[in-house]
């Protein structure tokens, strides 16, 4: 089956075959990870650019990872900013970057939308959205479908709480409409004011107990709460009494099925969103999704980049 | 100089009329209306037959970014954009570069329109100087200088007291108060109206109720000083209900509503569209339903585009950064039209909404064709089916989310003071 998309900004467009063929394709390029000579020259002569304009740590090296065990140019740039702030517009600085005959640019930036700006402009390189704002990040939601699989063999029937700041999140909306997609339920707790209106409307449960929302879960996935939340916003109190109410520990995650996982797409605020106890704890896979994660970019890169034609 | 204009369908909401008479114009002042009037002695003879024949549009709601901007927008293309769009007359909003608080400015405008302008200019001075929200400006000698009205537009004014006291100084000038209804602290950086779409396209959202709260407390201190309160731009059903019921109260309250708001809902933002981004944003489908409420009720006094002319360069860029607005002066006409045709709106409400009411609720002395009026006139072909082309547009700017519609309706001859300021090409 070919890939039909030029870019991935979201898992909003991805339908159910286009993921089970994101995951298989990942699937296949795992063994090469585990290799004592991780390369295959699959992206040869390739061009991608890591287009970063907010800070990355593990994002960024696994896009560049997963670039480089094809055998692809990888660069990385790190811009600052917006176009008002930096001087230098979006547009004209992707374009330069197309000009240079990059064939796939992976983008993050703080604006929502900037990725779909990109490729709307853009003639021939393909875009990844690698985090935008808070609107999506689908590596991040198909390399958490790539780990859930593994581990439960499945996704469709599934249940799966996603815990934390829903309304600033990006992983929480990739991940709720590729588990959608795939046939989960979709769990979203958090304080009240990190729920954003309307979210019910996309086929999630929504919760404000996280109780409720862990209750005979399969799937636990906490997300980081921004430690500069804490003062100077009215979203919460405090980040101790975040943890008093909306961690995850060992005493709540009883209420999940005994044989749930425990996913955190990092980094870990351990105490805050979730005590070390749990995410050091049996039923974590939270190292599985960061190895899942450069399988993902693989194959991200290699359906945009790697063409049928020349395989 | 004589000119007739025969054969078209009158329409004047101030006066009541609505029928197939002749006009009759002399020196740039209307000097009869009836049947079938002679044409001897004309030095021109307009045949309106088919056409609608009303008083110049009046806009009470425009910026046109001059002094300052004109990079964006200056008085020249700014009233040319206006007359094509059907207007004779607009009321410009105050945060020019530097903003107008003083007479200096006011006469600037007044002048430049005058000598070089196809439109009538009515200036509106902010509130507070500099625009700041603190301290009044010369409310009086802005009056006699031609400032129609005061608004901090763009800004709320945030001390209540200070709105007060402007209201009630205002007052005593028999000058309204114009409201930009905004709760800077409830919006909270919001881009987009509050809700599923907000929440889908990640975007920090606006409720609805930023707006609604603060036109309720304006209208309580309209009510307190009893000072006359108009309210810029609504955009949603609570909005619609606070002043409605103001107004069965007996407060001097008046309202206008723009093209896009009753036309377009949030969804048009989808794919990050920066032309659908403006404030106050665009709300939902049930708020649009109530725009077309108000408006067939009478609640709302007039229809005003917040023509907001931006260069690409402001456009152009990521949605969170990108300048609030669009461009209205040349899609008003045939988008308020759509209300005659949807049945919202009678011809004659349509056109009360564009011409008498506008002027009324801003003390413009046009907006009507009584004899003895200045010949402010706009020949209306409400079938006349065309395409919107944004690089063909008057105005300096592109940013309209109406680029490439099917529309229905235009202006065909505008005239003020008895002179063409536009006439379409067929």
């Amino acid at each position: 089956m070919a890939f039909s998309h030029r870019h991935i900004i979201g898992t909003q467009q991805l339908s159910k075959a286009d993921i089970e063929l994101i995951l298989e394709t990942a699937e296949s390029f795992k063994e090469v990870n585990q290799r004592d000579i991780k390369k295959v020259p699959t992206l040869r002569g390739k061009t991608i650019i890591n287009l970063f304009y907010e800070n990355s740590t593990r994002t960024r090296t696994s896009f560049e990872l997963a670039g480089k065990r094809m055998s692809a140019d990888t660069i990385n740039i790190s811009a600052s900013g917006s176009s008002v702030t930096k001087g230098e517009t979006l547009e004209d600085t992707a374009k330069n970057i197309e000009a240079m005959n990059a064939d796939v640019i992976v983008m993050r930036h703080s604006c929502s939308g900037a990725p779909d700006y990109l490729a709307q402009r853009l003639t021939k390189s393909s875009v990844i959205n690698a985090g935008d704002g808070f609107h999506e990040h689908p590596s991040q939601a198909l390399l958490d479908l790539l780990t859930i699989k593994e581990h439960k063999g499945k996704i469709e029937g599934l249940t799966v709480a996603i815990i934390g700041d829903i309304a600033r999140s990006r992983v929480a909306r990739s991940d709720l409409y590729a588990l959608k997609t795939m046939g989960a339920t979709v769990r979203l707790a958090g304080p009240a004011t990190m729920l954003p209106p309307g979210i019910e409307e996309l086929g999630a449960e929504v919760y404000t107990d996280i109780n409720e929302a862990i209750k005979d879960a399969d799937v636990v996935i906490m997300l980081r709460i921004q430690l500069e939340r804490e003062g100077g916003n009215t979203l919460i109190p405090t980040l101790r009494e975040y943890a008093q109410f909306f961690a995850l520990n060992t005493e709540n995650i009883k209420l999940a099925k005994p044989d749930a996982i425990v996913m955190h797409p990092g980094p870990l605020n351990r105490g805050v969103e979730i005590s070390s106890y749990v995410a050091d704890g049996v039923q974590n896979v939270i190292l599985d999704q960061v190895e899942n994660g450069v399988a993902v970019r693989m194959a991200l890169l290699y359906l945009l980049a790697g063409g049928s034609d020349e395989e | 100089m004589k000119t007739v204009i025969k054969n078209g369908h009158i329409i004047d909401p101030s006066q009541d009329i609505d029928g197939r008479f002749d006009l009759v114009i002399a020196e740039g002042v209307i000097v009869e209306i009836g049947e079938n009037l002679a044409t001897e002695g004309a030095d021109e003879v307009i045949d309106a037959d088919g056409l609608l024949v009303t008083p110049g549009l009046i806009d009470i709601h425009v910026h046109l970014r001059d002094p300052g901007y004109e990079y964006k927008e200056d008085i020249i293309t700014g009233t040319r954009a206006a007359a094509a769009g059907g207007f004779t007359s607009v009321a410009c909003m105050p945060n020019t570069k530097p903003v107008n608080d003083n007479k200096a400015i006011v006469h600037y405008m007044i002048n430049k329109a005058n000598l070089e302008g196809s439109a009538n200019v009515f200036p509106i001075c902010t509130i507070t100087k500099g625009q700041k929200g603190t301290s009044l400006v010369e409310m009086g000698d802005l009056k006699l200088a031609g400032c129609i009205g005061f608004s901090d537009d763009g800004l709320n004014v945030e001390c209540g007291d200070v709105l007060r006291r402007a209201m009630e100084y205002a007052g005593g000038f028999s000058m309204p108060i114009i409201a930009h209804a905004e709760d800077e602290g409830i919006k909270s950086g919001g881009v987009m109206n509050e809700g599923r779409v907000a929440t889908e396209l990640g975007l920090a959202g606006n409720p609805w109720v930023a707006e609604a709260s603060t036109v309720a407390r304006d209208l309580m201190l309209a009510e307190l000083t009893g000072a006359r309160l108009h309210v810029c731009h609504i955009s949603t059903r609570r909005t619609v209900e606070l002043i409605r019921e103001a107004k069965a109260r007996g407060v001097k309250a008046t309202c206008e509503v723009t093209p896009h708001h009753f036309t377009l809902t949030e969804e048009a933002v989808r794919g990050y569209d920066v032309n659908a981004k403006m404030g106050p944003p665009l709300r939902t489908a049930d708020d649009v339903a109530a725009m077309k409420e108000g408006l067939a009720d009478g609640t709302i006094d007039a229809i005003a585009t917040d023509h907001a002319p931006h260069h690409i360069d402001d456009k152009n860029v990521e949605f969170n950064v990108a300048a609030n607005g669009l461009v209205g002066l040349e899609t008003a006409l045939p988008l308020t039209l759509n209300l005659v045709r949807e049945g919202v709106l009678t011809m004659k409400q349509a056109i009360s909404c564009l011409t008498d009411r506008p002027a009324t609720a801003l003390n413009i002395p046009r907006g009507t064709l009584t004899c003895g009026s200045v010949a402010d006139i706009t020949l209306i072909d409400p079938d006349f089916k065309w395409t919107l082309d944004a690089k063909t547009m008057k105005t300096k700017a592109r940013n309209t989310p109406f680029d490439g519609w099917e529309l229905t309706g235009a202006a065909m001859l505008t005239m003020r003071q008895g002179k063409t300021t536009f006439q379409r090409e067929q």
